[in-house]
C-alpha cells in the first residue's frame, strides 16, 4: 500500500547534505519572501489576473525574462561552483565530491542551454516579433500561454530535487547513455533530468508552431516575407528548426525513460541495447539547438549594427540567405559531436565538410554588418559595444569550431578543456552577448525607460575582459592535455595556476553580471528622467519603435501599412494622415495553461518516483482540460473604437506630463552616485522605523 | 568635457587594453614555462601529424578572421559619429564587389580548408595500420569502472591503469569497454583519442617517437571515478620493453577469476603488472558477453585472426 501511494518516496529523500539543505533553505526564504510581499501588498489577484493568466505576449516575454534571469543567477552560481573546486583541486581535494561537482556541470549544462538562452530567446520573440510584424497578438495566444507555463513547470523540476531527492543527474548536459541508463544511473536526478527537459521541450515545440503560424499569417498589409526585419527572419529560422528537431528530442529522452522505467533495451549496453543510436538522436537534436538558440541573436545584431549605424542593412537579401542556410547545414552536421566514435574516415569527412560548410553562411553575416557600418554615422551605445565584444569572441568561437570539424584535429581536442572553451566562446559571445546587447537596445520599449548607459559600458568591459581571463587559459589547458569534467587532477601536471587564472576570470565575469544588476537598479531609480517619450529613443528603423513605450495591450491602434523595408523610417521620412480608429479583438486571459502544466508537473512527479496513480491521474487531468479549452468558445472580447481612442488620449497626456517632469539636462548616475543613493535610500527606511 | 579630449582619452583606453593583453599573454607564458603542452609537443607520428594540420589551418583561418575583424573595428572606428571627417551615406556599401568578396571569400578559405582536411582524414584515420618496418604490436584496451586493463595477447602481460610500448613500433590498440560506460582513451603526447565502448572494437593505431612517460586518461564522462582513470604510458627501447614483459610474466596471474575482481568498481586504482597466459581466452569470453546479444558483430574476425 505505502509503495502504491508513495512509489519510491521515503523519508531518505529529505535534504540532508550541506548543498541540499543550503539549496532548500534558501529557495524556500526566497519563496517565502515574495509571497509575503505579495500577500503584503495585497496583489494576489492583480497577479493573477494581469500577469500569471495572461494571453499578452507582452507580459509572457517580461516573464520569461524574469525566470531565464533568475536562472542565469543559478547556473551561474553553478559556473563559480565549478571553477572553484577546479582551482582548489591542484593542492588537496576541493571542497566538492565527484558525485557532486558532477551534478554541478549537468545542471549548470541544463539550465543555460534550456531555462536560460531559450528562455530569453524566447522572451524577445514574444515581445519584439508581434511588434515588428504590426501584430496585434499571436495566431494562438493560449498556445503560447501552455507553452510558457511548460517551461515554467521544468524549472521548477529541475530545481525539485533541493527539497526532494538530494540528487541530480550526474551524466552531462546531454545525459549521455548507457551511462544515464537504468545499468549506470540508478539514482531520482536523471529521472528528474528526464522530467524537467521533457516537460519544458513539449512547451519548446508548442511555442515554436505558434510563431511559426504568427509570422507566416499574422504580418501587416504590405509587408511581404522579404520585408520582415532581420530579427524576425532569425526568429522565424530558428521557430522552423525547433519544430524541426525538438520532436526528436521528446522522442529520444521518452525511450531514455521507457529503458529507465519499463527495462527497455534501447540504449543499454546489454540485451541488445544501443547506446551509439543515443548519441547520435541527441546530438541530431542537439547541434541544431545551438543555432536554434544562436540566429535570433544574429537577427538582433543585425538590428543593432543597421540602427546605430543609420544605415539600412546593407545585403538584406543575402543576410536573410545566410540565415537559412547555417538553419538548413545546421541539421547535417550532428555527427561532428563524435568523430572519435569511430564510423571511419569517409563519414567523419562528409560531416566535417557540411560543418566547414556552415562557416561561409555565418561569414557572409560578419560582411554584411561591415558593408552596414561602411560609410554610417556610428554611435557606440552599449548595445553596439556588445556587437564589438561579440566580434572577437565570436569570432574565437569560429576558427577554433572549424578546426574541430577536422577529424583528425578533433581527435586531439574532443572532450579537452578547448572544446569547453571553444563552445563557450559561441554561446557567450553568439548567444550572450547578443541577448544583452537585445536587452539595452529594447529595453526601453519594454520598460518604458532606457538602460544607464555608463554602468551598462562597465558591465560590457567586465564580460569581456572576464572572458577572455576565463576561457584563454582553458585553451591552453586543452592543449595540455586536461580533459573536461575533472573534478580532480594530480598536482604534478602543473594545471593548478591556469585554472586558478580561470577562476579570477570567473570573478571578473561575476562583476558584470552585478554590474549589469546594478545598472537596471540605477535604471530604475533614473526612471523618470530615462523615460522614452517618444516611442523611438535610438532614432531606429523597425515597426516595434513606432508604438509608444511601453506599447498599449493591442500593440497598435491602428495597423500600419508597409511599402518597403525598414518600415519605420520609411513613414518618419513621410508621415501618413492617421486613419480613424476601429474596434479591435483581443483574446481573453485564461489559466488553463496554468492547469495543464501543473498536470503535467504532477506527471512528471509522478514517474520520477514511480507513484504510478499520479502519473495516471495527471494524465487524465491534463486531457480533461485541454479538451474543456477546446469547447470554450467565448475566447475574445472586443474593444470598441471609442474605448481605443480614449485610451490612446490618455495615453498621450500622460507621456506629456512625464515629459514636462523630465529634467533636461541629466546624467546617466555612475556607480559612485548609485552608492550613495542606495545608501541614504536605506538610512531614510532605517530612520523611518524608528 | 569637449570632443576633442574625450578622443584622446579614448585613444588612452585602446593602449591601456593592449597593455592588459600584453600583460595577460605574459603571466600565461609564465605560467606555462617548464610543463608538458603535449599538444604542441608531440612525441609520435600520429601527434605530430596532428599538431601540424592544427597549426596550419589556425594560421589559415587567423589571417582570414584578423581581416574581417580589422575592417569592423576600422570601420566603427572610422565612421564613429563624432568624426566629422568621415563622410556619410546612406545607401554605401552595397557594391557589387563587396557582396562578391563576402560569399568568394569564406568559400574561398573554405576550399582551401577541406582541400587539407580531406587527405588528412584518410590518412590519420585511427583505424588504418601504420606502414612501418618494424611488427606491429596489438594491445588490447578494456575499460572498465574505473581503471583501463591492457591485455597483451602476444607477450602474455596485462596491465592495469599502465601501457608500456617499445619506441618507433606501431602500435594496435583494440578498445572496448566491459560493464562500463562509454569511454574516451586518450593519450595527447602521441594522437587524438577514440571511444572505447561495450560489444564494439575500436582499433587506434599509433606510434611513438621518443621514449617517455606520458599521460594517458579517460575523456568520456563515466561516472564517480572518471577524474581517477589515467594512466601513464612509457615509452622505452625495444630491449627495456623485453626485459619488462619477461619480469611482467613472473608476475601475479591475471586468470579469468582476477579478471572478475577487478571488473568491480574502484576508483583511482594504483598500476599493476600481471602475468596473463589466458588473456586471448579472458578477452574473447568477454567480448561473447555482449556478442550474443546483437546480430552484427563485425569485429570477431579480427580478434580470431590474432588466435
Amino acid at each position: 500500500m505505502r509503495d502504491f501511494l508513495l512509489g519510491k518516496l521515503d523519508a531518505s529523500a529529505l535534504p540532508h547534505e550541506w548543498h541540499t539543505i543550503a539549496g532548500s533553505i534558501s529557495l524556500g526564504l526566497a519563496l517565502l519572501a515574495v509571497v509575503g510581499f505579495i500577500t503584503y501588498k495585497k496583489r494576489w489577484t492583480w497577479l493573477w489576473k494581469e500577469w500569471l493568466t495572461t494571453v499578452d505576449p507582452k507580459k509572457i516575454g517580461i516573464m520569461y525574462f524574469i525566470v531565464g534571469g533568475l536562472m542565469l543567477l543559478r547556473g551561474g552560481l553553478d559556473a563559480i561552483m565549478l571553477w572553484l573546486q577546479q582551482a582548489l583541486a591542484g593542492s588537496g581535494h576541493g571542497y566538492l565530491s565527484a558525485q557532486h561537482f558532477q551534478e554541478i556541470f549537468t545542471a549548470h549544462g541544463n539550465i543555460m542551454v534550456f531555462f536560460v538562452a531559450m528562455a530569453l530567446i524566447f522572451g524577445f520573440i514574444n515581445y519584439i516579433v508581434p511588434l515588428q510584424i504590426g501584430a496585434r497578438d499571436l495566431a494562438s495566444p493560449f498556445l503560447n500561454t501552455l507553452g510558457f507555463w511548460l517551461y515554467v513547470a521544468g524549472v521548477i523540476m529541475i530545481n525539485m530535487f533541493f527539497f526532494v531527492g538530494g540528487e541530480y543527474a550526474a551524466a552531462g548536459w546531454l545525459a549521455v547513455a548507457p551511462l544515464s541508463g537504468p545499468e549506470f544511473s540508478q539514482g531520482v536526478g536523471m529521472d528528474y533530468w528526464i522530467w524537467s527537459l521533457q516537460i519544458s521541450g513539449i512547451g519548446t515545440t508548442l511555442g515554436a508552431i505558434n510563431f511559426i503560424m504568427t509570422i507566416l499569417r499574422m504580418r501587416a498589409k504590405g509587408m511581404t516575407l522579404l520585408k520582415m526585419p532581420l530579427f524576425t527572419w532569425g526568429s522565424l529560422c530558428s521557430m522552423v528548426m525547433a519544430v524541426s528537431v525538438f520532436p526528436l528530442l521528446t522522442m529520444t529522452i521518452f525511450l531514455l525513460f521507457v529503458d529507465r522505467y519499463f527495462g527497455t533495451h534501447f540504449f543499454t549496453t546489454s540485451g541488445g541495447g544501443n547506446p551509439m543510436m543515443y548519441t547520435n538522436l541527441i546530438w541530431m537534436w542537439g547541434h541544431p539547438e545551438v543555432y536554434i538558440i544562436m540566429l535570433p541573436s544574429f537577427g538582433i545584431f543585425s538590428e543593432v549594427v543597421s540602427t546605430f549605424s543609420r544605415k539600412p542593412v546593407a545585403f538584406y537579401k543575402t543576410a536573410v540567405a545566410g540565415m537559412i542556410g547555417v538553419a538548413t547545414i545546421s541539421l547535417l552536421v550532428w555527427l561532428h559531436h563524435f568523430f572519435t566514435m569511430g564510423a571511419g574516415a569517409d563519414v567523419n569527412s562528409a560531416f566535417g565538410v557540411a560543418t566547414m560548410l556552415i562557416g561561409i553562411p555565418t561569414t557572409v553575416l560578419l560582411f554584411n554588418w561591415i558593408g552596414t557600418m561602411y560609410k554610417g554615422r556610428i554611435r557606440f551605445t552599449t548595445p553596439f559595444l556588445w556587437f564589438l565584444g561579440f566580434a572577437i569572441v565570436f569570432a574565437i568561437g569560429g576558427i577554433t569550431g572549424i578546426l574541430l570539424a577536422i577529424p583528425p584535429v578533433d581527435f586531439q581536442l574532443h572532450n579537452s578543456l578547448f572544446l569547453v572553451a571553444h563552445f563557450h566562446s559561441t554561446a557567450i559571445g553568439g548567444v550572450l552577448f547578443g541577448i544583452f546587447a537585445g536587452l539595452n537596445y529594447w529595453f526601453p520599449k519594454i520598460a518604458g525607460f532606457r538602460l544607464n548607459e555608463r554602468i551598462g559600458r562597465y558591465a560590457v568591459w567586465s564580460w569581456i575582459v572576464g572572458f577572455f581571463v576565463a576561457f584563454t587559459p582553458l585553451y591552453i589547458l586543452g592543449l595540455m592535455g586536461a580533459t573536461r569534467r575533472l573534478d580532480q587532477y594530480d598536482a604534478s601536471r602543473g594545471w593548478q595556476p591556469f585554472f586558478v587564472v580561470s577562476l579570477i576570470g570567473g570573478v571578473i565575469i561575476m562583476i558584470g553580471v552585478a554590474l549589469q544588476l546594478i545598472q537596471i537598479i540605477a535604471s530604475f531609480m533614473q526612471r523618470r528622467d530615462l523615460a522614452d517619450t517618444t516611442g523611438d529613443p535610438w532614432d531606429s528603423r523597425n515597426l516595434e519603435w513606432s508604438t509608444p513605450s511601453t506599447p498599449p495591450i493591442y500593440n497598435f491602434a491602428i495597423i500600419p501599412e508597409v511599402t518597403s523595408r525598414d518600415a519605420f523610417w520609411e513613414m518618419k521620412q513621410s508621415p501618413q494622415p492617421k486613419p480613424p480608429y476601429q474596434d479591435i479583438h483581443m483574446p481573453k486571459n485564461t489559466a488553463t495553461g496554468i492547469y495543464i502544466s501543473a498536470f503535467a508537473f504532477l506527471m512528471g512527479f509522478g514517474f520520477v518516483w514511480h507513484i504510478n496513480w499520479l502519473a495516471v491521474v495527471s494524465i487524465i487531468g491534463a486531457i480533461v482540460v485541454v479538451v474543456m479549452r477546446m469547447f470554450d468558445e467565448n475566447t475574445e472580447y472586443t474593444i470598441p473604437a471609442a474605448v481605443v481612442e480614449e485610451m490612446e488620449e490618455t495615453r498621450a497626456r500622460e507621456i506629456t506630463s512625464i515629459k514636462a517632469q523630465q529634467k533636461p539636462d541629466h546624467e546617466d548616475m555612475g556607480l559612485v552616485e548609485f552608492a550613495t543613493t542606495t545608501l541614504k535610500w536605506a538610512l531614510s527606511l532605517v530612520r523611518r522605523k524608528t | 568635457m569637449s570632443k576633442q579630449n574625450k578622443e584622446s582619452k579614448s585613444i588612452w583606453y585602446i593602449l591601456l587594453g593592449l597593455a592588459g593583453s600584453g600583460l595577460f599573454i605574459i603571466i600565461l607564458t609564465l605560467l606555462s614555462r617548464g610543463k608538458a603542452i603535449p599538444l604542441l609537443d608531440p612525441k609520435g607520428f600520429i601527434a605530430d601529424e596532428q599538431y601540424r594540420l592544427l597549426v596550419v589551418s589556425v594560421a589559415i583561418m587567423v589571417a582570414f578572421a584578423a581581416i574581417v575583424l580589422f575592417f569592423i573595428y576600422f570601420f566603427a572606428w572610422k565612421y564613429r559619429e563624432t568624426n566629422e571627417k568621415s563622410s556619410h551615406n546612406p545607401h554605401a556599401g552595397r557594391s557589387r564587389w563587396l557582396l562578391f568578396t563576402a560569399w568568394a571569400a569564406p568559400i574561398l578559405v573554405c576550399i582551401v580548408l577541406v582541400s587539407i582536411m580531406l587527405p588528412a582524414t584518410q590518412e590519420l584515420e585511427p583505424q588504418k595500420p601504420i606502414e612501418s618496418d618494424t611488427k606491429q604490436l596489438t594491445i588490447r584496451v578494456i575499460a572498465m569502472r574505473w581503471k583501463w586493463v591492457f591485455l597483451y595477447p602476444d607477450q602474455d602481460v596485462a596491465t592495469v591503469n599502465y601501457v608500456q610500448i617499445p619506441v618507433d613500433t606501431p602500435v594496435r590498440f583494440e578498445l572496448t569497454a566491459d560493464e562500463a560506460p562509454m569511454n574516451g582513451f586518450w593519450i595527447p603526447h602521441l594522437g587524438g583519442m577514440l571511444y572505447a565502448m561495450t560489444e564494439h572494437v575500436n582499433p587506434l593505431n599509433l606510434i611513438a617517437h621518443t621514449t617517455g612517460d606520458y599521460e594517458g586518461g579517460a575523456s568520456e564522462i563515466n561516472g564517480h571515478g572518471f577524474a581517477g582513470m589515467r594512466f601513464t604510458t612509457r615509452v622505452s627501447s625495444q630491449e627495456a620493453f623485453d626485459t619488462w614483459v619477461k619480469e611482467a610474466q613472473q608476475a601475479d596471474e591475471l586468470d579469468a577469476t582476477a579478471y572478475q575482481q577487478l571488473l568491480q568498481p574502484s576508483e583511482d586504482t594504483p598500476p599493476a603488472v600481471y602475468s596473463s597466459p589466458t588473456n586471448q581466452k579472458i578477452f574473447d569470453t568477454m567480448l561473447k558477453k555482449y556478442a550474443g546479444s546483437h546480430d552484427h558483430y563485425t569485429n570477431t574476425e579480427h580478434t580470431e585472426h590474432h588466435e
